[in-house]
């Protein structure tokens, strides 16, 4: 069986390795950081305040692999079996 | 005179503009349809006009109760669904729970599932050689010193414990005695001087007692010589796509994905808790309604998959996982009415009063027992003359 050599293993840390996999699967969806001038546009369109919206913990893979703090809002494109792409909002929180 | 046809490139492009309001799977549609139809300029308004038309009138208007059709419509078919918590769906040995149960399992959000569960894909050199596939699912079932030991003898008068193993298992997973002892040496703590002889492993122990004995005893057979922590039967089938497929009882999803030979893009937990807290919240909420739809295809009901979205949307709102209960969704409702309404009326009452909470009779509810009108349909808008 090929496995890694220790060194090559040792060059990142388990926590990075197991982020890696964790953004390459098929469940994670596409997502980015909503700059805070778009968030004000996106809120008065939603009419919504930012803690109305669906909420995503800071220690989410997703939002690790963004670097977005709390506070911030991402935008997440995701698969839907009805309407193909669509894209929703979740509002970071701390936890 | 006869009217002008547009060419390919215009009837796109003129579609592509309904991406702005329709999803993109209706227009993808369309555009399909349209591929080989001759239309003008006017005709081509005209059915854009009209698939518009028809994708709002199919929009959920605000303020219907769309909740409670989603609960009806899991209710319903799930009254017809087999209790029988086990059942053998012609795998060898392997039990997973169905129906009902499971069903109640996954809207409950339960932390430990009856039978957790794993389905691991491989990479294609391992995913078409049975043998190969065999092979991965030997070195990731748990093994521990139970699994190869022929006796174990605890010799009281000197403290020992002699562990006898056996050749076959160990010649049949691959490992040696030195694998053991290595094994055993890593939990030394309370264990003192180890010996080997031959197939057979002898552990001094410092304590006296009988009952200490007989611990480090129980210690030394549950500990892990090789595979994966948690996983406690690994089986290779056959899926209908030819690719061989690993199936666990135990699920330990970080250690897995980090093997070489597993497509990490694939492999899965079925323990949803797992799930959100490696792969986060949105995996989660697609294992959600992933896993409520293997339920209901199973029994052969069909259940429209937007509310099975609705299901996984609420549950998964806050960042966590959280049930559909008083736990989760109803016991975190704002109005203390609708609290007591769901279960446990009087400890919610008693709560809500010692707290000083208020009611706000914004819900439905809550505005039931009142008997105010209901803030659902017609009665979710309200009307203000402006005075003149």
């Amino acid at each position: 069986m090929p496995r890694k050599s220790t060194t090559e293993r040792r060059r990142k840390t388990k926590a990075e390795e197991v982020l890696e996999k964790v953004l390459n699967h098929e469940l994670m969806p596409k997502a980015e950081v909503v700059p805070k001038d778009n968030a004000k546009a996106l809120l008065r369109r939603l009419n919504a305040a930012p803690w109305q919206l669906p909420w995503i913990r800071s220690t989410d893979p997703l939002v690790r692999s963004l670097g977005a703090k709390p506070g911030d809002i991402i935008k997440i494109i995701r698969k839907s079996p009805t309407a193909g792409e669509i894209e929703v909002y979740r509002f970071v929180v701390p936890g | 005179m006869a009217e002008q046809y547009l060419n390919q490139e215009e009837v796109k492009s003129r579609i592509e503009t309904l991406k702005e309001v329709l999803p993109s799977k209706l227009v993808n549609e369309l555009l399909n349809r349209l591929s080989n139809v001759k239309l003008s300029d006017r005709q081509l308004e005209r059915v854009m006009k009209a698939v518009t038309a028809e994708y709002y009138k199919s929009i959920v208007d605000p303020g219907e109760a769309i909740g409670i059709v989603t609960a009806q419509s899991v209710g319903e078919p799930s009254t017809q669904m087999i209790l029988r918590t086990f059942h053998y769906a012609g795998l060898r040995e392997f039990s997973m729970a169905l129906g009902l149960p499971r069903l109640i399992e996954i809207i409950d959000a339960r932390r430990k599932p009856q039978v957790p569960r794993m389905t691991i894909y491989l990479k294609p050199e391992y995913a078409h050689d049975e043998e190969k596939a065999h092979e991965v699912a030997k070195r990731i079932q748990v093994i521990t010193i139970e699994n190869l030991a022929k006796s174990v003898d605890v010799d009281y008068f000197n403290s020992t414990i002699v562990i006898t193993l056996d050749e076959d298992a160990l010649r049949y997973r691959g490992l040696t005695v030195n694998d053991v002892k290595k094994a055993l040496d890593r939990i030394k703590g309370k264990a003192g001087e180890i010996t080997v002889e031959g197939n057979s492993i002898s552990v001094t122990v410092n304590a006296q007692e009988v009952s200490a004995l007989k611990k480090m005893r129980d210690k030394i057979l549950q500990t892990k010589v090789a595979g994966i922590r948690g996983i406690k039967k690994a089986l290779v089938m056959k899926t209908d796509n030819n690719e061989y497929v690993i199936y666990t009882e135990g699920t330990n999803l970080e250690a897995v994905l980090l093997l070489d030979e597993v497509d990490s893009t694939r492999t899965i937990s079925h323990d949803i808790h797992e799930v959100a807290e490696v792969l986060g919240i949105e995996a989660a909420r697609i294992m959600i309604m992933r896993e409520l739809k293997a339920v209901l295809d199973d029994q052969g009901l069909d259940v429209d998959s937007r509310h099975l979205m609705m299901v996984a949307d609420v549950m998964t709102w806050d960042g966590k996982v959280r049930q559909i209960g008083r736990h989760g969704v109803a016991g975190q409702k704002v109005s203390p009415l609708a609290r007591a309404a769901f279960e446990v009326t009087v400890k919610n009452l008693i709560e809500a009063a010692y707290m000083g909470e208020s009611e706000k009779f914004k819900g439905v509810v809550e505005n039931i027992i009142s008997g105010k009108y209901v803030p659902i349909g017609t009665g979710y808008v309200e009307l203000m003359l402006e005075h003149p």
